[in-house]
């Protein structure tokens, strides 16, 4: 097998991250990257007055997402989540 | 103590004069609240200001020797990225030139800090001449925490994210480093003349 055939470009994974962020969000559990707290995304600190939306572990107020809306685009910044639970 | 009046050029009409408002930009009643999380309510016995980083040595002063330092009254339009704007706001604070005054530096940018661990970067020099303060007091009133008492970064020529509320600091850098913002789509510099709110303008 050459390694053309192993690795991919992202589009490969069109279709499995649509089904991902398709999912309801608010019952996926986040692990937050500073004190680990596991909690439901619906239960999280959310500061909406702000130039962008800022999501904090509601356990130790680390920033767990930012969420910027441009004018043809957004960033999405996930770096202070760990991992996330999403159900199925 | 100087008066240093900005934003009054030309005639002093209605604070609805459409040249004072850039691009994008309405005008706000009130002053508005805007905040990416929980409001820091540090003691002023424990408050502090340092200047640190490519510097020859950091400086720190407490609450008491920062308000021993000559301070400025200033009015000044400022302008926020969400769109709303602010004419002839009136502000107390120490010029930053002050602070920085006998600091022996290379560095050409500034990555200001502040409680509850927001950042934001400018270059130096939008920092000096006049351009800036550290505020700690509005309308005659110490700084409500809200607003960013005790203190706050006051640079209204640039949109007011940079003007970093509960500034506890400023750490010079050799190259621009991307604050909280600005690490997440918005501008490096952010005039709001040029209209320079996302990545790219």
């Amino acid at each position: 097998m050459k390694q053309s055939d192993l690795k991919l470009d992202g589009n490969a994974i069109a279709g499995v991250l649509g089904e991902i962020f398709a999912v309801e969000m608010t019952v996926a559990e986040g692990t937050c990257a500073g004190c680990g707290n596991v909690a439901p995304m619906g239960a999280v600190d959310v500061y909406v007055n702000a130039p962008g939306i800022v999501v904090r572990c509601s356990a130790c107020t680390q920033v767990l997402m930012t969420i910027v809306r441009g004018r043809d685009r957004t960033w999405l910044d996930l770096s202070g989540v760990r991992r996330l639970e999403l159900r199925s | 103590m100087a008066f240093i009046s900005r934003g009054f050029k030309g005639r002093r009409s209605s604070a609805a004069d459409s040249s004072r408002l850039p691009p994008g930009q309405y005008l706000a009643t009130g002053f508005p609240v805007l905040s990416a999380g929980p409001t820091p309510h540090t003691p002023l016995e424990k408050w502090s200001f340092t200047i640190t980083g490519e510097v020859d040595q950091d400086r720190t002063w407490t609450w008491a020797e920062f308000q021993a330092l000559p301070a400025e009254d200033i009015t000044a339009d400022i302008h926020c990225v969400t769109k709303w704007s602010k004419l002839g706001t009136r502000w107390t604070g120490v010029p930053v030139s002050a602070l920085l005054e006998g600091v022996e530096s290379a560095a050409d940018y500034v990555t200001a800090f502040s409680d509850g661990g927001y950042t934001t970067n400018l270059p130096l020099e939008d920092l000096v001449d006049g351009k800036a303060w550290v505020a700690f007091r509005y309308d005659g009133q110490p700084l409500d925490p809200e607003h960013g008492g005790p203190a706050r970064l006051l640079v209204p020529h640039l949109y007011l994210w940079k003007s970093a509320k509960w500034v506890r600091g400023l750490r010079l850098t050799l190259d621009d480093r991307p604050g909280f913002w600005e690490s997440n789509g918005y501008n490096m510099y952010g005039d709001p003349w040029r209209e320079q709110r996302y990545w790219g303008d």
